[in-house]
């Protein structure tokens, strides 16, 4: 697979793998309306995944589609940020999650829309302004709970401390992230930080956390490495096309 | 020559007749042209090529125009459609026409109004699509569709559609 096939892979999973955990809350959400929005954050994540997806699978050149990149690639395949596979969790979680790469996503689809790769650009310019609505939504949801009572308080905070180590990975680029840099295809990864920290700033602050310290260890997602809870995810996700090859409606 | 000029315009006459019978199925009350979805369309007495834009990228009712469009096109006696999906540029809800609008408002939904920033990139309706009351409150930020929010009229009571800015 090209250099560039694979960078697209990792956006396309990133998005893929968060469509799926929010599609976990539907009939599940604490309210009917969040039930809606996270159903309709999904969609607007799984459209941007079949995109990224289908042009992957063209400029890999093997006749691979979309369903067979998404439904038949096992988890060491994958090529998502590992904070997108970190478990639903209870609301304050799935948000926190949400919210931390719904701000990622909204610097990196901007900066994507002036990529060299026009085809890219033009999947980003449509992604960029669909993830307006995803950071609004789920920031706002940071601050309700963050400015909230003690207990949603609690639970916010014990998730920003949980899931912020995994954030280190989305900054930190591999020879990859790099030479997609050099050709132009897609921004410098520490380009994006100041935005995001900015964005991300503000809304704990207004939530009443705090932003906390940057961790030792860091987990690549990106290029493969993988928790258990991956392998879970795909197991439902991908359980009837593994089980009935070529299964239609 | 003329005559080719002439079988062109009208098969590009009879396609464009034909995309204006393609309705939205989540809201049939407008067409394919009136929601803005169609970029181009060239045709010739039997071929059809129709470039179409989603609106929001996973909304499910995409693919369901775009086999729409193509099945209209055929029985209408094009032999070898071609359906588009064109990206650049993006879909904007200012590609609705004002009829578009207007059938919108008709339908029950509130049009899509307001500036784009980034504080409130959906905007806020007007008013409400039944009384025309100003007097609103935004129940949810997502409504049935990606597209939508759904609003309620403290003048009448009554909730409604927004069709959200993008």
């Amino acid at each position: 697979m090209s250099a560039r096939a694979e960078f697209l892979l990792r956006l396309a999973d990133t998005s893929l793998i968060l469509a799926q955990q929010l599609g976990a809350w539907v009939g599940h959400a604490p309210a009917i309306e969040e039930d809606l929005g996270l159903a309709n954050v999904a969609l607007d994540l799984l459209g941007q995944a079949r995109l990224l997806l289908t042009y992957a699978g063209e400029l890999e050149g093997r006749g691979r589609t979309e369903d067979a990149l998404a439904f038949l690639r096992d988890p060491e395949e994958y090529r998502n940020l590992a904070l997108a596979e970190r478990p639903n969790g209870d609301f304050a979680q799935t948000i926190v999650r949400q919210f931390l790469l719904d701000a990622y996503q909204h610097e990196l689809f901007g900066a994507l829309t002036s990529s060299s790769d026009a085809r890219l650009a033009a999947i980003a310019a449509n992604a960029a302004r669909e993830t307006r609505y995803h950071v609004r939504y789920s920031g706002g949801w940071v601050v309700r709970l963050g400015d909230g009572t003690e207990d949603s308080h609690a639970r916010v905070a014990r998730a920003l401390s949980a899931l912020w180590p995994y954030t280190a990975e989305l900054f930190d680029p591999d020879p990859l992230d790099e030479s997609m840099a050099r050709e132009g295809v897609a921004p410098p990864l520490a380009d994006l930080e100041p935005g995001w920290r900015a964005a991300v700033g503000t809304v704990l602050s207004e939530a009443r956390l705090e932003l906390p310290p940057t961790a030792a260890y860091r987990w690549y997602g990106k290029r493969g490495e993988h928790g258990e809870t991956l392998g879970h995810l795909l197991a439902e996700m991908q359980y009837l096309q593994r089980a009935y090859p070529g299964a239609t409606w | 020559m003329s005559a080719t000029l002439t079988g062109a315009a009208e098969a590009l006459a009879r396609a464009r007749a034909t995309l204006e019978t393609v309705l939205d199925p989540e809201i049939p009350a407008l067409n394919v042209y009136e929601l803005g979805l169609i970029r181009f369309v060239d045709a010739s007495d039997h071929r059809a090529r129709v470039g179409v834009t989603p609106t929001y990228t996973g909304c499910p009712a995409s693919a369901f125009i775009r086999r729409a469009i193509e099945e209209a096109l055929r029985a209408d006696g094009f032999q070898e459609v071609e359906v588009i999906e064109v990206l650049t540029p993006p879909w904007s809800s200012a590609d609705l026409t004002p009829t578009g609008r207007r059938k919108l408002e008709a339908y029950g939904i509130a049009p899509p109004a307001g500036r784009r920033a980034n504080r409130d990139p959906r905007g806020s309706p007007r008013r409400c699509p039944r009384c025309h009351g100003a007097d609103l409150e935004c129940v949810s930020e997502f409504g049935s569709t990606p597209c939508k929010a759904l609003y309620r009229c403290r003048a009448c009571g009554e909730p409604f559609d927004y069709f959200k800015c993008l």
